[in-house]
């Protein structure tokens, strides 16, 4: 059976799997659609919770990240774990008593105001719509890459297919797929890490074998791969090479932010109990972490494996050439995210740092006329793991499943997020408050319909800014809603006037500085300022601005509560309601 | 929850455990990992053929989180029954 034939089978049989989940948990009710009637099990929440969270991002491009700048970029880790401590402790058990649908509900309802529930929308819709786009891209690039199909007919195929479960089942629907879609994609990533884990240091799990012996050289294998790096002039891997003001900020500005994300906040709406929600966050982390420990051991192992492959007998030895690569390298080759060029004619690989003025003096000694390995897209270390291990066709197959699973499964929670602030926020709170269920539930199917086709949409013209659009993401989700659900549940005092202001300067101040570095609306050459650290304000990067933000954010709702009248006895009341756990059963009928 | 101090005296308890909670969770993550990294590497402790603030940022703080997170909810769950606040 041919690798295409196989890919086809395995893609196509999860896709069917997917479809069967939809038809099972059609949706009945708005509390179907939106909550899946808080009658998931915390454990599945917290699988599927994983699934949401998890995107492209995590499953192709997070290793790569990690294995070639090494500790430094540690911060995804920590920063994309760190936040459900935040979720678990602050947020989720009492928003999940408060007992409502979606996030800028809460905070319309707690600040009693339509205004803040209108900012709350706002923020949520800029936040949700520019992290679907980088999932509706994956989806359609993993499609092309691995079924050979267009990229444009992938991306209409893999909309339809969320189409059919999102628009039937709603939350439900979503919450079993994305059960399915986690166990596919964890199968998809460890399986070919554990092989590699094996391969380099005899330990099964990837995890342990990053801190052990390398098989072949007999030392630890993080004191081979930086003996390896700094021999060809990189930086070592386990140094830090950047601020650690900045790697502070960031951190603190993914887990702020990652708390912030309504996508994530709404899952833990639909278990049965306080006590569930925070349970749930725990095995969502459990989830999450079996992916996140394994990810910077396939980074660390790939990058030694490649290193390797093209310096057999060591890094101070004359490398393979050109003739003699892998097969691997061949294939990856043909789709352009590999690349050679034999600068000084000699027909062997040399790859080396060529930015490194200390190491040019060596360069020049041994005849390298610069880097010949001129293009690595980061992504081909997880797609490529199941060649560069050589293990058979169907864990390749497994692979394109994963990815695409990963993809689908945040894209739907965003899918979800996005339509519920519009049929429930906008229809149902604001302009037409006298619907009935029945056709809330019509509004709801139909504005879900409306948000695939314009993820869709923007998934075949891609904004030309994809990649700075996460940390817009994360930036806006901290320094807007984080601080007033917060504020919202730990201060009983804190009324409209606050919690308005602190959202809109929050919001305006990070736009305004990631606007500054990165240009307007991120149009090239609109920035004001060149994104490099002299220009940055006390040395923060436009990235890690969400935590500034957010600080902003209630300082200002501080000061301007201070100076304004108290929230009324009800909602004070409220307030006092939602920190208790008991009576959230009754809270879920409402 | 009738009785007013009661209810204060356990968001004072609430309030207290997550602070607890999140100065471990700042300390094995912005601490150890990132900021006091330095002073871990003095210590005459090697994991793997590094050092243990390589471990914490790329495995200890996550795994930290989890225990984190399990051990607050247990906490809670004790704490709701204690105050009569548990949903049945």
């Amino acid at each position: 059976m041919s690798q295409f034939t196989l890919n086809l089978l395995v893609v196509g049989g999860s896709f069917a799997l997917y479809i069967a989940i939809a038809i099972w948990a059609r949706a009945g009710t708005t509390s179907d659609f939106y909550a899946a009637s808080r009658g998931i099990n915390p454990v599945v929440n917290g699988a599927a919770t994983a699934a949401d969270w998890m995107s492209a991002a995590s499953f192709i491009s997070m290793a790569g990240l990690i294995a070639f700048v090494g500790y430094g970029n540690s911060t995804f880790l920590m920063g994309w774990t760190g936040g459900y401590v935040l979720l678990a402790l602050l947020l989720a058990p009492y928003l999940r008593k408060f007992g409502r649908f979606t996030v800028p509900e809460f905070i319309g309802d707690r600040f009693y105001s339509q205004t803040a529930r209108v900012v709350a929308v706002i923020c949520l819709l800029v936040i949700s719509i520019t992290y679907v786009i980088g999932q509706m891209t994956g989806a359609g690039v993993a499609f092309s890459r691995f079924l050979e199909v267009d990229n444009t007919t992938g991306l209409l195929i893999a909309s339809g297919v969320v189409f059919i479960y999102a628009v039937l089942g709603g939350m439900k629907g979503i919450t079993y797929t994305q059960l399915a879609q986690y166990c596919v994609l964890i199968l998809a990533y460890t399986i070919p890490a554990v092989f590699i884990s094996i391969q380099l240091t005899g330990n099964p799990i990837p995890a342990l074998g990053l801190f052990s012996t390398h098989a072949e050289s007999g030392v630890p294998l993080l004191t081979k791969l930086n003996q390896v790096l700094v021999e060809l002039g990189f930086n070592d891997y386990t140094g830090h090479h950047g601020s650690k003001f900045n790697m502070f900020l960031f951190t603190m500005s993914l887990m702020i932010g990652t708390a912030g994300l309504p996508h994530v906040i709404i899952r833990f709406f639909t278990v049965p109990k306080v006590a569930d929600a925070r349970k749930s966050a725990g095995w969502a982390l459990v989830f999450i972490a079996l992916l996140y420990l394994t990810a910077p051991a396939v980074g660390a192992m790939a990058r030694l494996n490649i290193i390797t492959t093209i310096f057999p007998a060591g890094t101070t030895a004359e490398p393979i050439t050109y003739d003699e690569r892998p097969d691997w390298m061949r294939s990856w080759e043909k789709t352009g995210l590999l690349a050679f060029e034999d600068k000084n004619n000699d027909g062997q690989i040399q790859y080396y740092n060529d930015n490194s003025d200390e190491f040019a003096s060596i360069a020049a000694e041994r005849g390298w006329e610069g880097n010949e390995m001129v293009t690595f897209n980061r992504d081909i270390l997880v797609l490529a793991n199941p060649e560069i291990a050589q293990l058979p066709p169907w864990v390749l197959a497994l692979i394109a499943a994963g990815g695409l699973a990963a993809a689908l499964s945040t894209a739907a929670g965003l899918l979800l997020a996005i339509s519920s602030a519009i049929s429930h926020d906008m229809l149902k709170s604001v302009l037409t408050p006298n619907i009935t269920d029945k056709q809330e539930l019509l509004a709801a199917r139909v504005s879900m319909a409306f948000a695939i086709a314009l993820a869709t949409y923007l998934g075949l013209n891609p904004p030309g800014f994809a990649a700075q659009v996460v940390a817009l993401a994360f930036g806006l989700a901290a320094a807007t809603l984080f601080p007033a659900l917060m504020m919202g549940i730990f201060s009983k005092k804190m009324n409209t006037q606050g919690a308005v202001a602190g959202m809109l300067v929050g919001l305006l101040a990070t736009l305004l500085y990631i606007f500054t570095y990165l240009g307007w609306f991120f149009i090239p050459d609109t920035n004001m300022l060149a994104n490099s650290p002299d220009n940055w304000l006390f040395g923060i990067s436009p990235l890690s601005f969400g935590a500034i933000g957010a600080v902003l954010n209630f300082v200002v709702a501080y000061v301007v509560m201070r100076i304004t009248a108290d929230p009324p006895e009800h909602i004070q009341e409220l307030v006092e309601s939602i920190r208790v756990p008991r009576g959230a059963g009754s809270a879920a009928d409402h | 929850m009738s009785d007013d101090k009661s209810a204060a005296a356990y968001w004072a308890a609430n309030v207290r455990i997550i602070k607890i909670c999140l100065v471990i969770w700042a300390l094995v993550s912005f601490g150890f990992a990132i900021l006091l990294r330095p002073l871990l590497q003095m210590l005459p402790l090697s994991i793997g053929g590094t050092d243990l603030g390589f471990w914490f940022a790329q495995q200890g703080s996550i795994l930290t989180f989890i225990v984190l997170i399990f051990s607050y909810t247990w906490y809670m769950n004790r704490l709701d029954r204690e105050f009569g606040v548990d949903e049945e």
